[in-house]
């Protein structure tokens, strides 16, 4: 004789906690995101030097030498700066609007060279660049706002409006080994 | 006097929530695929410090990190300048060159981000530009903040 089974309750799998444990997780991870975008002052470090090639001649009247010593001072050309005058001075050098015999010859020759103290505090040093490539952006924006109409930052990328305006003031700056 | 009636509501109001995890799920695998965990214990203090003419790195693969900052001694004491690369403290500066050298035939366009320390000393990046030159890593970033003005 065959007894008829009872018939089983369907198996359901509770569904309702579902939500409960996705918004554990999701608190988790909200919590452990970072979304920090990496900023910073970015740079291209010169190539080193062989010994027996000698670097290429600079006329003098395109460089300016930029001396950060220990106790932060700045010294641009033999002569005392505060951090605040660093960027209209470079301006200055590097447009030379009066066209000085000591100033740059052409935007594009100028070359900025950064010399430090082992000693020299690096937020000092992080201040000066700032500062010398502030005047970078500014001259380029400037061009860029006489060319186009529009601030350099919004030129489209490595379309040929940014190449000129980058050509026109390329980002020549030299970081100079610390005497001691 | 008139009497001011309740009105009752036709039928009975409710926010349909049988979507809610789904909308949960959708945020989870967001933050899910964004979520990018430490992945180095720093073993010296990089407090860093602020510039205002600063650009931001879109491609994070790109970088590679190089920590320079006074090393964290056990009993919250600060010890002399240090460079870490990855997990480890690099003790001789010379080896900087063949580990970078081997970093950047992974990735040819490398982005070296050094992370200073502000109170640290230029001595010691220029010891390790030094190095980054010789393994011909020339793209570098000083890492910095955004001024906050």
């Amino acid at each position: 004789m065959l007894l008829k089974k009872p018939k089983r309750e369907s198996a359901e799998i509770n569904g309702s906690s579902m939500a409960d444990i996705a918004f554990l997780l999701l608190i988790f991870f909200l919590v452990t995101t970072t979304i920090n975008v990496d900023t910073g002052i970015g740079l291209v470090l010169p190539p080193p030097l062989e010994d027996d090639v000698e670097p290429p001649p600079i006329k003098e009247r395109n460089l300016m030498n930029i001396l950060v010593n220990q106790e932060g001072r700045i010294v641009m050309d033999e002569e005392f700066y505060q951090l605040g005058e660093v960027k209209a001075r470079l301006i200055e050098f590097i447009k030379n609007p009066t066209a000085d015999p000591n100033l740059a010859e052409t935007p594009d020759l100028a070359i900025v060279s950064i010399r430090t103290q082992r000693e020299t505090p690096y937020r000092i040093y992080v201040d000066m660049l700032d500062e010398v490539m502030g005047a970078y952006k500014d001259l380029r924006d400037e061009a860029s706002r006489a060319n186009y109409g529009v601030p350099y930052g919004a030129l489209e990328e490595d379309s040929p409006q940014q190449e000129q305006v980058k050509d026109m003031y390329p980002k020549k700056i030299s970081i100079a080994e610390p005497n001691e | 006097m008139a009497h001011f009636k309740k009105k009752n509501a036709g039928s009975k109001q409710e926010v349909p929530t049988s979507a809610m995890p789904d909308v949960v799920f959708m945020l989870l695998f967001f933050f899910m695929v964004t979520t990018v965990l430490r992945e180095v214990t720093l073993q010296v203090r990089v407090n860093l410090t602020q510039a205002e003419n600063i650009e931001k790195i879109e491609q994070k693969r790109l970088l590679s990190y190089v920590y320079i900052g006074p090393e964290r001694l056990p009993g919250n004491k600060l010890g002399e300048d240090k460079v870490q690369i990855d997990d480890a403290i690099i003790e001789d500066i010379g080896a900087i060159r063949t580990l970078m050298y081997d970093k950047l035939r992974e990735q040819p366009k490398l982005i070296v981000s050094l992370r200073v320390d502000e109170n640290s000393q230029f001595g010691l990046l220029t010891d390790v530009q030094e190095e980054l030159k010789q393994a011909s890593t020339f793209r570098i970033n000083y890492s910095t903040r955004r001024e906050a003005n």
